[in-house]
């Protein structure tokens, strides 16, 4: 089985690339040959200049990363579990206490540095994981679903120390299953689905490349069979969403006039008319589709 | 990167590895409690003298203690989910591995120097001492990397499997390795069979710690030790090196 077949990209520095897929798409398997934790079969990958497969180690030296699927060990300190990863980087004592402390302080775990992480929530586990990962303050950072199952107020935190790193020069590589996330924080986005890329661009050109998928939200004033609409105004799809209607339309223009006159028709008023072009989910879930 | 940089990190996965998997349950019992009532078991109703007990004593001590924590921890590393956090770290396989030989052998010699002092308090008068002591850090060594070598396959999470599997390893070795019957006391397919255990070398320098007769020369018993622990040592980066993504998946 091939769980990733010929990929091949590049990120700039300072970029924060997203990497977007469903589940089993090969982000994780990705992420692992390119932190030199699996070997790939094919193929060769530069990390900053380094060859992964050959300076595995020197590499790991530059990076920060986190796993998709990892924890601290419960049954030390946060502390320890900081001041352990430091000396596995080999960072002197007086330089890992300095950065274990201020970055401690900035993930809100300062008060809670000695108590043992088994009585941490996902949330403060994560962050202390976040905390690891930039100890040897690295240039490039590996973020496998960071924020998955978190609450809004660690999401948003680890969200600003992205932005704030990036910000500082920092170049993340960040996978997620969260596409408004990836629209939000990233710089481009690579979509990938089963093994192979799908596309690779800024989240707005990204929403640009699919024709066909501007849609409008209209609610009458009165009920409204969705299928009537569509078939009135000759649309791709229209959809009940609450107590709108969502109709897929090419061109936007002819649609708006054609609702009016299907309103008219129907002796209805339009209480809401709103045009939308497509999300990063949209095209997310249209090249994903196109694909299977 | 540097060897010695390598060591140095090999240092902190063992210092890790005393913080945390020392007082694991499956450590106190396959380290001291079975061997400890193996030998009870053995000496209890039987009219066997402590100058006579010794070299088994000190035989099962090390080997056990030893060989207690090794098999464990990369499974536990696994199931709780701090494996891929540390293969992550720029540390080489081999250098992890390392770590846990070195806490497995500091565990098995700290542990095994409570009989030869108890031993010693009890009237067993040690000629040899030197030898006894560089054949129990030898010994206690091949048994740590025997016992990493244990935990490489199958690439399990479940700690108590490879326990389990472990204690079909250990415990037909303690059976033809000179503990509860000397060497020179086994007829001949025997004894063939008790020549492949590392353990029955360590058992036949202990004897010569005390008697000053061995059934092999100190040289052999020191150089089978050290040829073992090194075999143990390269299979076992081998093995957890090829299987370590069948762990991590």
């Amino acid at each position: 089985m091939t769980a990733v077949d010929q990929i091949s990209f590049e990120v700039g520095e300072g970029e924060i690339f997203g990497f977007l897929g469903p589940n089993g798409a090969g982000k994780s398997t990705t992420v692992r040959m390119l932190t030199g934790t699996l070997r790939p079969d094919k193929g060769t990958a530069l990390i900053m200049g380094h060859e992964i497969a050959k300076e595995t180690l020197e590499v790991k030296e530059m990076i920060g990363v986190v796993p998709e699927v990892s924890n601290a060990y419960t049954e030390i300190s946060a502390w320890k579990n900081l001041m352990l990863v430091g000396e596995l980087y080999g960072l002197p004592r007086k330089e890992r206490v300095a950065r274990a402390e201020s970055l401690l302080d900035e993930f809100g775990l300062y008060d809670r540095r000695d108590g043992l992480v088994r009585g941490f929530s996902k949330g403060m586990k994560q962050r202390l994981i976040l905390c690891m990962a930039l100890i040897n303050d690295p240039p490039l950072l590996f973020l496998d679903e960071p924020s998955s199952g978190l609450d809004v107020e660690s999401k948003r935190l680890i969200e600003g120390v992205i932005r704030e790193k990036s910000g500082g020069g920092t170049t993340v590589f960040l996978t997620t299953h969260d596409i408004e996330e990836a629209n939000q924080l990233c710089d481009r986005v690579a979509i990938i689905n089963r093994g192979s890329m799908a596309a690779i661009d800024r989240p707005e050109a990204l929403k640009r490349k699919i024709s066909g998928l501007n849609y409008l939200d209209v609610s009458f004033d009165g009920a409204t069979d969705p299928r009537a609409l569509a078939k009135f105004c000759d649309a791709k799809e229209a959809m009940k969403m609450g107590d709108k209607i969502r109709l897929w339309a090419d061109d936007v223009d002819e649609a708006i006039y054609c609702i009016s006159a299907f309103a008219s028709s129907e002796g209805l008023k339009i209480v809401s008319l709103n045009t939308l072009s497509p999300s990063l989910e949209d095209i997310f879930v249209e090249l994903t589709k196109r694909r299977e | 990167m540097s060897m010695q940089k390598q060591l140095r990190r090999s240092v902190v996965i063992a210092k890790k590895d005393v913080w945390i998997y020392y007082s694991k349950g499956p450590v106190i019992v396959f380290g001291l409690l079975f061997p400890l009532f193996l030998l009870l078991a053995f000496t209890i109703g039987r009219n066997v003298t402590i100058d006579e007990l010794f070299p088994g004593l000190m035989g099962m001590a090390v080997f056990f203690t030893s060989t207690a924590v090794g098999p464990a921890i990369l499974p536990w590393e696994a199931r709780s989910r701090t494996l891929e956090r540390l293969v992550c770290l720029p540390v080489a396989v081999w250098a992890i591995l390392f770590g846990d030989v070195f806490a497995s052998f500091a565990f098995g010699l700290a542990i095994s120097i409570v009989p030869l002092i108890v031993s010693v308090a009890m009237g067993v008068e040690v000629e040899h001492l030197l030898v006894l002591g560089v054949g129990m850090v030898l010994a206690a060594f091949c048994f740590a990397t025997l016992s990493i070598l244990l935990s490489a396959y199958p690439p399990t999470d479940v700690p108590a499997t490879v326990m389990m599997l472990s204690s079909m390893v250990r415990f037909p070795l303690v059976f033809i390795s000179g503990i509860f019957v000397p060497v020179e006391g086994l007829p001949d397919w025997a004894r063939a069979v008790s020549s492949i255990s590392p353990l029955t070398y360590f058992t036949d320098l202990a004897r010569y710690s005390t008697t000053g007769e061995s059934f092999y020369s100190i040289h052999i018993d020191l150089a089978v030790l050290a040829l073992y622990a090194t075999l143990f040592l390269l299979v076992s980066v081998r093995l957890h090196e090829r299987y370590l993504p069948e762990r991590l998946s």
